[in-house]
């Protein structure tokens, strides 16, 4: 079985938000990168546990410039067989995708992995884009994903409850919560991926669809209204008068 | 030309976040001076005049038992064909579970350019820019959509929904029999009947660690339902199993923005901060007034919640009685 998993870096989630050139960009100064939570616990782990329990090998696939290579050898300290880097500054998820697609177009890979969305740009865009350009199912938000034979069976959450579908390969999946829980890599895992093959490969063209202009910081509340515990109950009141949200 | 919308039906009515999507579509509509076409898949029972009172001025239903509504791919074929037949432009979703599988390939289908989950109307005179959360709703990026085709899905809950159009009569749509191929198979479905689905609920109890246990959730529940309210809880909550995965809330869980958001006994991390400060109303219940939560709150209680709660929960009957 041959499994790619798509690995992209997003800032430490205590790292303190700031744009800068005129808020046009996401400053980087002080920003501690670290791999997408979703790709590293959930999508790199289950690819991991099913590699070791039935064989295979995992390759993991990151668009970004060298300073991806540190998140690429992230992914290797905690298991994955090699990595590619396709050498390009990821502008849009349309464009990560066209990427991602010229490359696994001729890797014969059974089942390719993204994380649900990036803490960065929230986008959930990735793996339904790749699955469209690979002409291949695509289950979103899988919470459970085993594997017999060349079938995948997936379990993903739907409005109000949950759903199990079966798929042959080859598919993409994106991750959720619920698929594996968080590895540490261990001193031989960190050892390991310093030898382990990084390849990395020239972009494709592809168009630029969409752009990010500005960027703007959220507005924080600014006072909080405080009600003795004694007279707690007022709160519903406040909550109906004033707040009207009840 | 028209703008397309992407609706659903759930429990015999449309669902809200539907209707809110059609409203943001027929705005789109009169501002670049097109009509709003909503398209509804098997809607079942549900009164489809409601889709034309939020502002659709055309109404399409496919009615096809064997379209496999939980296979994107056939999804994708299918509003790509509608949206072709339509002279469509642009397509609007409400950003759901549905729209997160299939948006994003329909707008690769389409070479369209993709916003998901964007919170205001779009400016369109010149270029084409919408406004979406991004850093997990700690800043909000203005994106540029250059291509000629756009898909847009919309934040739940960012407008109030409007009913009160003209309802239109809605036209049967026949979708050809080969774009129906599915290589998805559906096993099981399980639903959590009685529960309110947490991403859709106005209102919403939570709660953290402060609970001490699992066996403590009555109140949390108990108040949750007197308010027909759903229930969350923050992340160790969950990964210890005191309650299930899909409450988690916060940057690794799931985002929401109820109306009114209660925070019982949760210290209010940052990374929990990220899925929640976008609620419109936060209350905080923890008994250390250093709690970081009380910075993102618009009301505060410092006390203990096995005290405060009940307290809350009798406030709560009384004011419904005095509402009757
Ligand atoms: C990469 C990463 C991602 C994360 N993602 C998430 C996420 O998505 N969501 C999330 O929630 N967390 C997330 N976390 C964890 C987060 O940092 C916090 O550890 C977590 O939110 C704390 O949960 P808590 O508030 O329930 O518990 P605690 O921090 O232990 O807080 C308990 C609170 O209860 C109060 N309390 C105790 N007893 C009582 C009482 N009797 N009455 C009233 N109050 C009481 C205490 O004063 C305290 O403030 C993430 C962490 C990391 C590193």
């Amino acid at each position: 079985m041959k499994i790619l998993v798509c690995i992209s870096k997003a800032p430490d989630t205590t790292a303190k938000i700031a744009f800068k050139d005129n808020n046009t960009a996401f400053d980087e100064n002080n920003v501690q990168y670290i791999v997408n939570p979703y790709d590293e616990w959930y999508a790199l782990v289950r690819a991991l546990e099913l590699k070791e329990t039935l064989g295979g090998t995992v390759t993991t696939v990151s668009v970004g410039g060298t300073d991806m290579e540190a998140i690429i050898r992230k992914a290797f300290a905690i298991g994955a067989d090699d990595g590619v880097r396709i050498d390009a500054e990821p502008t849009d998820a349309y464009f990560v995708a066209e990427q991602i697609a010229s490359y696994a177009k001729q890797g014969g890979f059974d089942i390719i992995l993204a994380g649900k969305e990036t803490i960065n740009y929230n986008g959930s865009s990735l793996g339904g884009m790749l699955a469209e350009l690979l002409d291949m199912p695509y289950v979103s938000m899988a919470t459970k994903l085993d594997v017999a034979g060349t079938t995948a069976t997936i379990e993903c959450d739907i409005d109000g409850g949950t759903e199990v579908l079966e798929c042959d390969f080859p598919l993409v999946i994106s991750a959720a919560k619920g698929m594996a829980e968080a590895r540490i890599p261990n001193m031989r895992g960190i050892m390991a991926a310093r030898t382990k093959a990084l390849n990395v490969i020239a972009p494709v063209a592809a168009d630029k669809l969409t752009e990010v202009k500005s960027y703007t910081l959220a507005q924080g509340r600014t006072t909080c209204k405080m009600i003795d515990a004694e007279n707690a109950g007022s709160l519903i009141e406040m909550l109906h008068n004033e707040a009207k949200v009840i | 030309m028209s703008i397309l919308v992407y609706t659903e039906s759930s429990k015999g009515k449309i669902k809200k976040a539907s209707l809110e999507a059609v409203n943001y579509a027929a705005e789109i509509a009169a501002k670049t001076g097109t009509t709003a076409t909503a398209i509804i898949i098997n809607a079942g029972d549900a009164s489809l005049e409601d889709l034309g009172k939020a502002g659709a001025n055309k109404v399409l239903h496919v009615n096809n038992a064997s379209i496999n509504a939980s296979d994107s791919q056939v999804l994708t074929r299918i509003l790509n064909h509608v949206a072709e037949s339509e002279a469509s432009s642009i397509v609007i979703f409400s950003n759901d579970l549905t729209a997160k599988a299939v948006a994003p390939r329909l707008a690769a289908r389409m070479k369209a350019g993709f916003v998901p989950g964007a919170v205001d109307y779009p400016q369109t005179d010149g270029a084409f820019t919408v406004n979406k959360n991004v850093f997990s709703g700690k800043a909000i990026a203005t994106y540029q959509v250059n291509s000629a085709k756009k898909v847009i899905s919309l934040l739940p809950n960012s407008f109030q929904v409007k009913t009160d159009a003209a309802a239109v009569a809605a036209t049967n749509f026949d979708v050809p029999a080969d774009l129906l191929a599915s290589r998805i198979k559906v096993k099981e479905v399980k639903r959590e009947t009685n529960e309110l689905s947490l991403p859709e609920a106005e209102l919403v109890v939570s709660a953290g660690r402060g609970m001490k246990g699992p066996e403590n959730w009555g109140m949390i529940e108990d108040l949750a339902k007197q308010l027909g309210a759903a229930t969350a809880c923050s992340r160790p909550v969950s990964d210890i199993g005191w309650r299930p995965h899909h409450e988690h809330v916060g940057q690794t869980g799931i985002a929401i923005r109820p109306n009114l958001y209660i925070a019982v006994g949760i210290s209010g991390a940052i990374q929990h901060l990220a899925g929640v400060n976008g609620s419109k109303t936060i209350v905080v219940i923890n008994k250390d007034p250093e709690a970081p939560f009380f910075k993102a709150a618009d009301y505060g209680i410092i006390g203990d919640a096995f005290d405060v709660v009940p307290k809350l929960i009798e406030a709560v009957k009384k004011f419904k009685a005095s509402q009757n």
